[in-house]
């Protein structure tokens, strides 16, 4: 199903950059880092398309352009169907004989808004349908680009500017919606989850969801300094920690069987290396509210719902 | 062809961003500016890996590591991330 890809770090290097330097992403912001791996992963010619959000606007501020690759841009809302249309066009000019190239991949990037919540119907719609493309979720967990509002990928207990930790809500009440559980029950090929940390692990996966015939969905965790209240020189660190805390495992669904990635497969066979949220926590201004007497429950809350869906997903993945 | 800078109000609804973004540095944004030391520097390429802005290059002609300070933001990411701790932010 998958070919055989082997590459060094040094060639990933080497690899020009589809998404170009002289962006506007603020410093440090990991979205950024997850644009630029998941366009290494290419095997040839790629037409992009972009959701509203950082992503699509720190790339094309006119007149400038970062994208080195056929780009297009329409909306928030309907990134998957641009994808759709892109690749029907696309069956339908090689039949006619209008273009040459073999093979020219699909990619969609989205933010968490455009995909959990106003995208999610146009996604919904393009898997069911079976159009051959990747989905690259860039997740942020909020509405960055006018001003982080929450989302339903915001998780329980961070504090947004629609969600304001006060003296009355401990930050977000609501839960972070398993966006990448209910893209896996739409029995789609390849579902995968990734964090630029283990970019290794995030190409490889980019590149499987290129290959696989059909659609392919690939979400991918994007520390955001501005958004997060986080140091911006820790945004990969905290994609790891985010993995070592099981707030973010990393696992791929081939045909809806469920497999975890070695980074979270070592956690499951080694427990005590399994580190608490706080780690996780403490290192975001967005979660500083909890470590007061009034809301420092919420942080065992949080360690409660962190171990329940791990442990959810070590059942799935045949381990427990 | 040549290409006419028109303002975003005179192109048209569907309108095409022409410049490669490479002409616009954002290396003014930064505060702290990585410098290597290239006696600790093991070339992994990490940096090269993670920086968001593309402004570290492996140059396999010289095999080196050479920063692009038109582009670096100064997040300190690269820094944070070597193995070896061979890159220092420097106030500029
Ligand atoms: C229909 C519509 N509603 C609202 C907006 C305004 N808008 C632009 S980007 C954005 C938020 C995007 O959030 P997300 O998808 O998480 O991407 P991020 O900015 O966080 O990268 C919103 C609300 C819009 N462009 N179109
Ligand atoms: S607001 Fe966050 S996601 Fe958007 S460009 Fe800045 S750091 Fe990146
Ligand atoms: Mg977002």
């Amino acid at each position: 199903m998958f070919s055989e890809w082997k590459f060094t770090a040094k060639d990933i290097a080497e690899k020009a950059d589809l998404f170009m330097s002289g962006h506007r992403a603020c410093a440090g912001c990991a979205a950024a880092t997850v644009m630029r791996l998941v366009l290494k992963a290419v095997r040839g010619p790629i037409i992009a398309t972009s959701a509203t959000g950082c992503m699509e606007v720190v790339s094309s501020i006119y007149p400038y352009t970062s994208w080195a690759t056929p780009w297009i841009h329409t909306a928030f809302e309907n990134v998957a169907a641009n994808a759709s249309g892109i690749e029907a066009a696309l069956k339908i000019l090689k039949k006619k004989g209008r273009i040459k190239q073999q093979r020219i991949d699909v990619i969609a990037f989205a933010g968490d808004g455009g995909t959990y919540d106003i995208g999610i119907q146009a996604l919904s719609g393009a898997v069911e349908r079976g159009h051959d493309f990747l989905y690259v979720l860039y997740d942020n967990e909020a509405y960055m680009n006018t001003g982080i509002q929450r989302s339903g990928g915001t998780p329980h207990g961070a504090s947004t500017t629609t969600s304001p930790a006060g003296t009355v809500i401990p930050g977000k009440v609501q839960y972070k919606k398993p966006i990448a559980d209910i893209m896996v029950a739409h029995d789609m090929p390849y579902v995968a989850t990734a964090s630029p940390h283990y970019w290794r692990d995030l190409i490889t996966k980019a590149r499987k969801g290129i290959e696989v015939d059909g659609p392919a969905f690939l979400h991918t965790f994007a520390p955001c300094p501005r958004g997060w209240r986080s140091d911006p020189s820790k945004s990969i660190e905290i994609s790891r920690i985010a993995v070592e805390t099981c707030i973010f495992p990393l696992w791929e669904a081939i045909n809806g069987e469920y497999q975890l990635s070695a980074p979270s497969k070592v956690i499951a066979l080694r427990p005590e290396r399994k580190k608490p949220v706080r780690e996780y926590l403490k290192m975001q201004g967005r979660f500083r509210h909890l470590f007061t007497p009034k809301f420092e429950k919420i942080i065992d809350e949080i360690q409660q719902l962190t171990d329940k869906r791990w442990q959810r997903l070590l059942k799935k993945c045949g381990i427990v | 062809m040549t290409v006419q800078e028109k303002s975003w109000k005179e192109i048209p609804p569907a309108g095409i961003c022409w410049k490669p973004s490479t002409e616009y540095l954002t290396g003014d944004w930064k505060t702290y500016k990585p410098i290597m030391d290239s006696e600790k520097c093991t070339r992994c390429t990490l940096c090269v890996i993670f920086c968001p802005d593309g402004a570290i290059h492996w140059n396999p002609g010289k095999e080196d590591i050479e920063f692009d300070y038109d582009f670096c933001k100064g997040c300190g990411i690269c820094a944070n991330e070597c193995p070896t701790k061979a890159i220092e932010m420097k106030l500029e």
